[in-house]
């Protein structure tokens, strides 16, 4: 057994560390231990479900398109997910879909295009997967922040309509701020990285074995990926939804009134 | 300014022909009213408060377009008119002052954004401001003085009709009475007040014209007569 498999035995002897929880929510009544029991079982059978589809897709004998097929089912749910997490805000669906989509095909085309990374299933998922994942959070914190900052500075921003500006003019400073407000954690986890915690990728990598430097290469390649990618798609989905709080004659619709 | 006169022979600048607005699909706020805003003249728009006289007035400057009827500028539809020019050409000043973030200059220049130092001075002194006032931050001003400043704001679009929602209800006597005195002078220039307010007392200050408003509809001519001489009996009690 090396690093990185720890085999069934391993995966039932990391478990006594949710007995463990368990045992500890039990011995001070939190009332926990079901939710525990209940979340670790199904985090064990979502992910070996993916574990054994991706073995699938990843199969170097398998065609890349299966990759690909996975790449469009994971833009999908992460429609889906963007909508159940930010229900309030109208055609969020569409809008988090458009601006998935724009994420995967801008950053995959740089990636690949530079040949930083070979097109194969196990690279095309796995960047995908990243890139949607945290464009996602990105994406949902944007599109409230927008909305609240529209609504609550309305009067500002029609005024600014009164004075003749057009929507995009009079909802400029409000849109950036937004925007500001979701990529500076981005900028700012990209900043502290290395110095407070050691990345996921970069982990995994030297836990495989891979020498260190190699794998902060390969590590400071995907946060870029993911900085560029969380970029386009506030912008995306910011530019998109401010389009639809206001009609086509500058006028800003009731969805913004919400707070009123 | 060069702002556009018209000619004295015209009879109004703004009309408001027969104009209704739904919300909700079926709250009717406003029922088939009529007025027009005539130049050169302060025309109030009272009425007891829910009345609809501000959401009249957004239909006026576009902010909201109405459900029947219509707005007329110039005897032209206002629904053929580029909003943006519509807007730049009647104005808006809003009940509570808006300041934008920023030094007063940045505000103006958001009315005219091409206009320089000395029309930008020239402006805030015809609004009873000093020019040496470009350099504050507008979230500094008082609050007769933001509302001023939101007045030469909207100066700056150069507009013919300046559409004003009760500008004066946040501000205290004295600059209740400058703002009055300041909307008398820009009508004698030319520019088409309508104002809106619900204090009687200032209707018989300002009014060249008056119309009221009840329900969401014009009052007849014995419910104007009683609206206006509630005022004149409660100045005197």
């Amino acid at each position: 057994m090396n690093a990185t498999q720890i085999g069934w035995a391993g995966l039932l002897g990391s478990f006594a560390l949710v007995v463990v929880a368990i045992a500890l929510s039990f011995s001070q009544r939190l009332q926990l231990s079901r939710s525990m029991l209940w979340a670790s079982a199904r985090a064990a059978v979502q992910l070996l479900l993916v574990g054994f589809a991706l073995r699938l897709v990843l199969d170097s004998n398998a065609s890349v398109w299966w990759a690909w097929l996975w790449v469009v089912i994971m833009i999908g749910f992460a429609g889906f997910t963007i909508r159940s997490r930010a229900k309030e805000i109208p055609g969020i669906f569409l809008l988090g879909t458009l601006s998935m989509l724009t994420v995967v095909v801008v950053s995959l085309s740089v990636i690949f295009g530079f040949h930083v990374f070979p097109i194969e299933g196990r690279t095309i998922v796995p960047l995908a997967g990243m890139m949607i994942g945290n464009s996602m959070t990105a994406c949902v914190l944007v599109g409230r922040r927008i909305v609240g900052e529209l609504s609550e500075k309305r009067d500002e921003v029609e005024a600014r309509l009164a004075l003749g500006q057009s929507w995009q003019e009079a909802s400029r400073p409000y849109v950036r701020s937004a925007l500001r407000t979701a990529l500076v954690p981005q900028i700012e986890s990209t900043k502290a990285v290395g110095l407070v915690f050691l990345p996921g990728a970069m982990t995994g990598l030297v836990l495989a074995g891979v020498d260190a430097v190699n794998a902060v290469t390969v590590q400071l390649a995907i946060m870029y990926l993911i900085l560029g990618s969380v970029a386009t798609s506030v912008t995306v989905i910011g530019l998109g939804l401010t389009r639809r709080v206001f009609t086509p004659d500058h006028r800003m619709r009731s969805i913004a009134r919400a707070t009123e | 300014m060069g702002l556009t006169r018209i000619p004295a022979e015209s009879a109004e600048l703004l009309a408001f022909d027969g104009v209704s607005f739904v919300v909700d699909a079926e709250r009717e706020i406003l029922h088939e009213v009529n007025l027009s805003v005539a130049p050169a003249a302060v025309t109030v728009l009272a009425g007891p408060s829910g009345a609809g006289k501000s959401t009249l007035l957004r239909l006026g400057n576009r902010l909201d377009i109405p459900s029947a009827g219509s707005v007329r500028f110039r005897g032209e539809d206002s629904a053929a008119i580029d909003p943006r020019e519509l807007r730049r050409r009647v104005g808006m000043v809003f009940q509570k002052p808006v300041p934008f973030a920023g030094s007063v200059r940045a505000n103006l220049k958001v009315g005219a954004p091409l206009a320089g130092d000395e029309e930008l001075a020239g402006t805030l002194e015809r609004v009873g401001l000093e020019a040496s006032m470009l350099d504050r931050v507008a979230d500094d001003l008082s609050g007769g003085e933001s509302q001023r400043m939101c007045i030469a704001r909207t100066l700056l679009t150069q507009p013919e009709v300046i559409l004003m929602d009760e500008p004066t209800s946040a501000l205290d006597h004295e600059n209740r009475l400058g703002i009055e005195h300041l909307a008398k002078e820009l009508a004698q220039e030319g520019i088409g007040i309508l104002w809106v307010s619900h204090d009687l007392s200032q209707v018989r200050r300002i009014a060249d014209h008056a119309v009221v408003l009840i329900d969401g509809r014009n009052a007849s001519a014995a419910e104007t007569a009683a609206f206006l001489d509630q005022g004149m009996s409660e100045d005197k009690s």
